[in-house]
């Protein structure tokens, strides 16, 4: 298998994800299928070959500086699971 | 002919010649998702009352004889990942299960600004995450032509709303072949356009490079109406191109004349049925008989498109993704029984002096967003977070997303050698009919190969567009795909539209 139970479990955290071992199995061995697949772009010779990111590669799209309405306040916090009319509130950062 | 029947062109038409009122239209269909939807589960959501009034509004206006919009008085489904405004856009998710939208999606806004009657919002998989449907959170959405298989997806309900006659256009996005491949196993039409024709503003975000919205209807003419109404620059998009959108209905029923045809030599080999092949090759002697001149061409790189799609598009998900963080909107888990858990594990670690797993042990907030996002994405989402994270990780980076990037350039150069030679590219949408409901649910790879006959025109980033061309010995729809250079959706509209001209395929409508 191309990908290691260990690997998914440390992506898993890196994408702020956490799986059970269930989940761990499962994905280990799905992952490391698609990942051998993946395998087949090797066979490619891409040395001078510019990366393409975008479909419609244009860049630099300027506006005007003008200030305009943003949302209200009220309305965005009242979709937070959790805020206090102000913030928005999240378990302690900091340890105690 | 009754109501449902009818196209979305012949319905504005009746609309504007006063001989139907958009009440009346608009119960037909509410009619026929009360009657079939429960079987068909394509509406997350319909909203007959708001549906009603609107259209009621609508007569009224145009009664007073004061002017109305494109699509006056037309009912429209709207697959439920674009945001409009005061409405629940739950995206097939759990993690946006109560997620009620602050602001409309520019296409919503131009549907309004058109005058349409938003009828309901479609099922889809989870994000858009999927080519069956079968990843929504919610339901299960059925294909009306055989209801132990899939309508594909991922805009499986926007299709399969269309085919079972319960709105006669609706809305749909395409990432990897999300429009087109439903289209083509529901026997419906569907067009994706050039990325940049429409505005991605208030469409939730799945791969920002890859997504297009377009229209799902019965007709090459029903998708040209939908298009004029929903392309065009927005300032709120950068990516929107600011060109001038053609006036679609004008032409589409101009044939083109002395039509050059691509048939891809990559797209005959492997993997291809011979039901579809037979009736793609029987769909290119229809064009040859309108007098189109076919000939072969090669897409070299094509049987790479899957393997770049399938790094490409994750990697971009993983990002655009980790904005559900339990924060600022959607699910978070519950508080009080995530410090709980986090104090129990602490204690243990501390019983048992383990030093190592104290240091690593999540502080809360990091819980919070890991258990909240377990809870909130399914299984497919997951996957592909995983997967893109994975490819975008320090060390991994160039040899699958900056890779799978090189190979999107080959890809396009591909199309526009190919390009220099003919007009169009014809061929089929998937390799087989609508496959059976679980039958790869467990083989995410399977499911992804599913996509290689559409994924290389979101990586090019030209439009393509899908229609049907036959049924199987089983009675399950086929597709024909046509891909044009970028920003010629005409050309494929009018191209769409003459073989409906000269065959029947368009006018069949399943049994319910």
């Amino acid at each position: 298998m191309s990908l290691s139970r260990e690997q998914v479990e440390k992506v898993s955290l890196l994408a702020r994800l956490r799986l059970s071992e269930a989940e761990l199995e499962r994905l280990t061995a799905q992952l490391s299928q698609v990942v051998d697949y993946m395998e087949l772009l090797g066979e490619l010779d891409t040395e001078n070959v510019e990366p393409m990111a975008h479909a419609v590669e244009i860049s630099n799209v300027f506006r005007a500086d003008e200030a305009r309405p943003s949302f209200d306040r009220a309305e965005m916090l009242a979709r937070a699971p959790h805020a206090d009319g102000e913030f928005y509130l999240v378990p302690a950062v900091l340890g105690e | 002919m009754s109501l449902i029947a009818s196209s979305a062109v012949e319905l504005v038409a009746r609309l504007a010649a006063g001989e139907i009122s958009s009440v009346e239209v608009t119960q037909a269909y509410l009619d026929q998702i009360k009657t079939h939807d429960g079987r068909v589960g394509a509406f997350l959501r319909d909203d007959s009352q708001q549906a009603l009034e609107q259209a009621e509004r609508i007569d009224q206006r145009r009664k007073q004889g004061e002017p109305v919009g494109k699509l006056a008085g037309l009912p429209v489904a709207v697959k439920d990942l674009l945001c409009s405004r005061g409405e629940l856009t739950t995206c097939a998710s759990k993690i946006l299960e109560n997620f009620v939208a602050p602001y409309d999606s520019t296409v919503v806004a131009r549907l309004k600004a058109a005058d349409a009657v938003l009828i309901g919002r479609t099922n889809l998989d989870e994000f858009a995450m999927g080519g069956s449907t079968e990843n929504s959170a919610f339901q299960k959405t059925c294909n009306p032509w055989d209801f132990e298989r899939t309508p594909g997806g991922s805009s499986g309900g926007a299709a399969a709303c269309v085919a079972a006659s319960m709105a006669p256009l609706s809305i749909g996005t395409d990432t990897g072949g999300s429009i087109r491949q439903p289209a083509g196993l529901c026997g419906v039409t569907g067009l994706k356009p050039t990325y940049g024709r429409v505005s991605r503003y208030g469409l939730v975000a799945f791969a920002s490079s890859l997504d297009q919205i377009g229209p799902l209807a019965h007709t090459a003419e029903d998708c040209a109406l939908a298009l004029e109404v929903i392309a065009g620059h927005d300032p709120l998009d950068s990516t929107s191109v600011n060109r001038p959108v053609h006036h679609y209905t004008a032409n589409v029923a101009q044939p083109l004349a002395g039509l050059r045809l691509g048939l891809v030599r990559e797209h005959f080999g492997e993997g291809l049925t011979s039901e579809v092949e037979a009736a793609v090759r029987e769909a290119v002697k229809v064009y040859e008989s309108l007098g189109a001149k076919v000939k072969e061409v090669s897409l070299p790189h094509s049987k790479y498109g899957v393997a770049a799609y399938y790094i490409i598009a994750p990697c971009e998900a993983s990002s655009n993704l980790a904005r559900y963080d339990g924060v600022h909107y959607g699910h978070r888990t519950d508080e009080k029984a995530l410090q709980a858990e986090l104090a129990e594990e602490r204690a243990k670690l501390e019983a048992a002096d383990d030093k190592e797993g104290l240091e690593k042990l999540d502080t809360p907030l990091v819980r919070m967003y890991r258990l909240s996002r377990a809870e909130g994405f399914g299984a497919e989402v997951k996957r592909r977070i995983i997967l893109g994270t994975y490819a975008l990780s320090a060390g991994y980076s160039d040899q699958y997303y900056v890779k799978a990037l090189k190979v999107r350039r080959l890809i396009r150069q591909d199309y526009d050698r190919a390009f220099q030679d003919v007009d169009m590219i014809v061929g089929p949408v998937t390799t087989a009919p609508a496959f059976k409901i679980g039958e790869k649910a467990d083989d995410p790879l399977s499911m992804y190969l599913v996509d290689l006959y559409t994924v290389s025109a979101n990586l090019a980033g030209i439009g393509g567009i899908s229609f049907p061309c036959g049924f199987s010995s089983s009675g399950l729809p086929i597709g024909l795909q046509l891909q044009a250079p970028p920003f010629e959706e005409e050309r494929l509209l009018r191209g769409a539209h003459m073989f409906q001209q000269a065959t029947g395929w368009h006018t069949k409508r399943p049994q319910l």
